[in-house]
């Protein structure tokens, strides 16, 4: 290849990467127009799937952590609420948690958080979950789509994911979210 | 006199202008003809006046309570400061785009005015791609974004302002930041008429670097203050979040950090001229492009403004022409540009290359964070969020060789140089920071921050040694003194913007060790952190012009002295439903003490009350090295021999013109 051949097809490049970036654009402007293409929703695709591979650690003290194949053995239903000790809306839902644990089983991920934190955070007016396990990469967090703690997933035996939510939990949202679909799964059985 | 009507006649006229500044002295450049090319900088300059006069008539709108005009009543009301009523005109999609086409306005004009020792036909075109740009977005500000629009009847107050947005430190933000953003223009224009010229000689180079040093200044000063903004307003304790916004901004500054330094190398070697061709046009594209993508709604973000399918199809179109033409421009004239200078791998130019290369890597995996999400969802309809650890993990270890290098670059000659002797001049340096490793070692924690910051000491060592050895330090005082006077401004300016990355690198480094902590306390309760002891002593309410205020009084104390007492507040906007925090920091410039208070739970005595107390060490230093960056940047911009263009070859073109 000749010396201004190479050339030529090196201040190419930009063009070709701008105009393929810029194809995208158009498309996704497109979909925005049509309501096929929604930037802002982050977390709908992982609804009515298995939930991804994962294997997380637990918290000092507070027994061994769990994982996908954990979540997939499960014979009924479990809440998975992903918190930190840092965040503020956490601490307003923790008694809330502490009332709808009584009522369905809720598991925890703390993310992003130092162990020694989330045992302080968890344990400090009892925790409300059955087992918690440490996301501390916050790598986890992101195959399920969290953006932001606290979010929560309704996990259906087999480890299908019937529900998530973005914001603290309520019991308000327990009966307007979650119990509907955890009557509409045993009517589906 | 100066109603909507006039700013909206007047916004009208400057697009009419805008485009006849675009067309008539290209036309001129390719007849020769000096009557058009004179007009260039006329049309520059009548465009800023009817410009400034349509940004006038909005501020007046505003400040006169004009509530028939929409954005003022969307926007203000009458119970706002005055100030904010002013401010207020750029914190919105409309009179943000007007602003930001009154600062082109304003660089056109610039370029007229200070660029008359520029050959005529360059002058003209760079001028023509100006007006060029300015009509893209006087037609984009007409069309879709229209500030003067009216709404009959006219509402008796307005809906008043984000509360959010009512800060000394946002009002002034766009303006900087804008100012960095539209400053990157006028590279870009030169490098699209030089493209035209089919030709870059060291004095575009030298004509080149001020305008891009001017532009990076105020980005760098606009980051830092968006920075340091999102941490005393928004109360979460940090200044980086990695949001498509927050990378808009930082793209470009990456890019035109590099383009800042390759045109050295075009002015001093006349080498690397298709590289700082590209840089520039890429500069300014990244800073069209991100900001107008953010405001299209594609790119998913806490401050993206309302969007518009329409306003998104007439952004991509203003892109794929502004963009798409200058890249094809590209990719059709660069080839033919003569490549001159040639240099070894270790010299001073190599050392420039390096930057450049680590500078554009870490751009590169910052736009491909930035973009990996929408297009992920587009191609493979899987939503994904790429957040902190991936940032962290990718720009961290190509940041540390960029501080490895930049304390020899600055010391290596040009064209051919030796390591061992640049390396023994560094000694003190390198005996800096194996101390600084040992001090690391001792007081933080993870490898990576000790790396950054053994290596913000070397890089501040390192333009220690470089001034040192110019003022010829080891002379003694009195000589250095002498010498300090007849050397150029320039050198210190570098070596100053150097300190200053040293400086907020130390600082990211100790706010990486940062401790907080939430808590939840009855008044009178006292919590550690840090080794500080911190009492909720009272809480009180009060009223302000437009929200009511709780605001609380914490002691903080350390081995039982007193230290401070903080107030933060908590303000409740009723007209807006909204809330904001007022965050309290106490700082020693080493460290800052930062409390916030959040929410109250129960009523009376029992009334407990959230708290989010943090420790943050070297926090200042990060806005601090902003600053003392865009001060080295605007100590070389004062350097005379950079202000004056070439007037030799300003000589020969005028001769060209008149043949």
């Amino acid at each position: 290849m000749s010396e201004l051949t190479r050339r030529r097809l090196m201040t190419a490049l930009p063009i070709i990467g701008a105009g393929a970036l810029g194809v995208g654009f158009w498309k996704m402007l497109g979909g925005m127009g049509s309501g096929n293409f929604d930037p802002h929703a982050v977390n709908a695709p992982i609804l009515n799937r298995p939930v991804p591979d994962f294997s997380l650690p637990g918290l000092p003290g507070m027994g061994d952590g769990f994982g996908s194949d954990t979540l997939k053995a499960l014979t009924q239903p479990v809440l998975l609420n992903f918190f930190a000790s840092w965040c503020i809306p956490c601490v307003a839902e923790m008694p809330e948690l502490r009332e709808i644990g009584k009522r369905i089983p809720i598991w925890g991920i703390a993310y992003k958080d130092k162990p020694e934190d989330s045992v302080r955070f968890v344990q400090r007016d009892g925790s409300p979950y059955q087992r918690v396990a440490s996301d501390r990469s916050g790598l986890t967090a992101i195959d399920w789509g969290v953006t932001g703690v606290p979010e929560s997933f309704l996990i259906l035996p087999g480890g299908r994911i019937a529900w998530h939510g973005t914001a603290a939990l309520s019991m308000d949202t327990l009966h307007t979210e979650i119990q509907p679909r955890l009557s509409a799964a045993e009517a589906g059985k | 006199m100066f109603g909507p009507e006039e700013g909206h006649y007047a916004l009208a006229l400057a697009c009419i202008l805008a485009l006849a500044q675009f067309i008539l002295p290209l036309r001129g450049a390719a007849k020769h003809d000096r009557r058009l090319l004179m007009l260039a900088p006329l049309l520059a300059v009548s465009q800023l006046i009817a410009l400034a006069l349509s940004f006038f008539c909005l501020v007046w709108s505003a400040t006169h309570d004009d509530f028939s005009v929409q954005n003022v009543a969307a926007n203000s009301a009458i119970a706002k400061p005055l100030l904010y009523k002013i401010t207020g005109t750029w914190g919105n999609h409309e009179g943000s785009i007007l602003l930001w086409a009154l600062i082109l306005g304003i660089c056109g004009a610039a370029v007229a005015a200070f660029g008359r020792n520029l050959p005529a036909i360059l002058r003209a075109r760079v001028l023509a791609v100006l007006g060029g740009v300015s009509a893209g977005f006087q037609l984009f500000c007409l069309t879709t974004s229209d500030p003067f629009a009216r709404v009959w009847p006219a509402p008796p107050d307005g809906q008043g302002m984000n509360p959010l947005l009512q800060d000394p430190g946002l009002a002034f933000h766009p303006p900087i930041l804008y100012t960095g953003y539209v400053g990157f223009a006028v590279p870009f224009a030169f490098a699209v008429a030089a493209l035209l010229e089919g030709r870059v000689d060291a004095a575009w180079g030298r004509w080149v670097r001020p305008w891009a040093v001017a532009a990076w200044c105020f980005l760098t000063c606009g980051i830092a203050l968006g920075s340091w903004w999102s941490y005393y307003v928004l109360g979460w304790g940090g200044y980086w979040f990695w949001d498509p916004v927050e990378n808009a901004s930082l793209i470009p500054w990456l890019t035109g950090t590099a383009l800042v330094h390759s045109a050295i190398v075009v002015e001093k070697r006349e080498a690397l001229k298709i590289w700082t061709v590209l840089l520039a046009i890429a500069t300014f594209s990244f800073s069209l492009s991100g900001t107008f993508l953010v405001r299209s709604g594609i790119l998913n973000s806490v401050h993206a403004f309302a969007n518009d399918p329409a306003r998104g199809i007439f952004i991509l179109g203003l892109l794929a022409l502004v963009i798409g033409g200058s890249l094809l421009l590209f990719a059709w004239r660069a080839p033919s540009l003569v490549a001159g200078g040639m240099f070894a791998p270790v010299s001073r130019e190599g050392s420039l290359v390096l930057n450049n290369i680590l500078l554009c890597s870490i751009c590169a995996v910052v736009v491909t964070g930035t973009m990996y999400p929408p297009f992920m969802q587009l191609l493979f309809g899987r939503t994904i969020s790429v957040g902190k650890p991936f940032f962290d993990a990718t720009t961290i270890p190509l940041t540390l060789p960029l501080l490895g290098a930049m304390a020899v670059g600055t010391l290596l000659p040009w064209k051919r140089a030796r390591l061992s002797p640049v390396l023994r001049r560094l000694r003190w340096g390198a005996m800096a920071a194996v101390v600084a490793l040992g001090i690391a070692c001792w007081s933080l924690s993870g490898i990576l921050p000790i790396l950054c910051a053994v290596g913000a000491v070397w890089v501040i060592g390192g333009s220690l040694t470089d001034l040192a050895g110019r003022l010829g330090l080891s002379h003694g005082f009195s000589h250095a003194w002498a010498r300090a006077r007849s050397l150029p401004r320039s050198a210190f300016g570098a070596a100053i913007a150097h300190i200053g990355v040293g400086i907020t690198v130390l600082g990211l480094t100790g706010m990486s060790q940062a401790q907080h902590a939430i808590v939840e306390v009855h008044v009178g309760q006292t919590e550690s952190l840090a080794g500080y002891e911190w009492t909720l002593l009272g809480v009180h309410e009060e009223d302000g012009p437009n929200y009511h205020a709780m605001i609380a009084d914490i002691s903080v104390r350390r081995h039982g002295k007193l230290v401070t007492v903080m107030h933060p507040s908590k303000r409740d906007f009723a007209a807006q439903h909204q809330n904001t925090t007022e965050v309290s920091i106490r700082t020693n410039l080493i460290s800052d003490i930062y409390g916030v208070i959040g929410d109250r739970h129960g009523t009376g005595a029992n009334a407990t009350y959230v708290l989010r107390l943090h420790y943050n060490p070297l926090a200042p230093w990060m806005w601090l090295g902003g600053l003392i960056m865009a001060i080295g940047g605007g100590l070389s911009l004062s350097d005379r021999r950079l202000r004056v263009g070439a007037p030799k070859r300003a000589a020969q073109n005028e001769e060209v013109v008149a043949s």
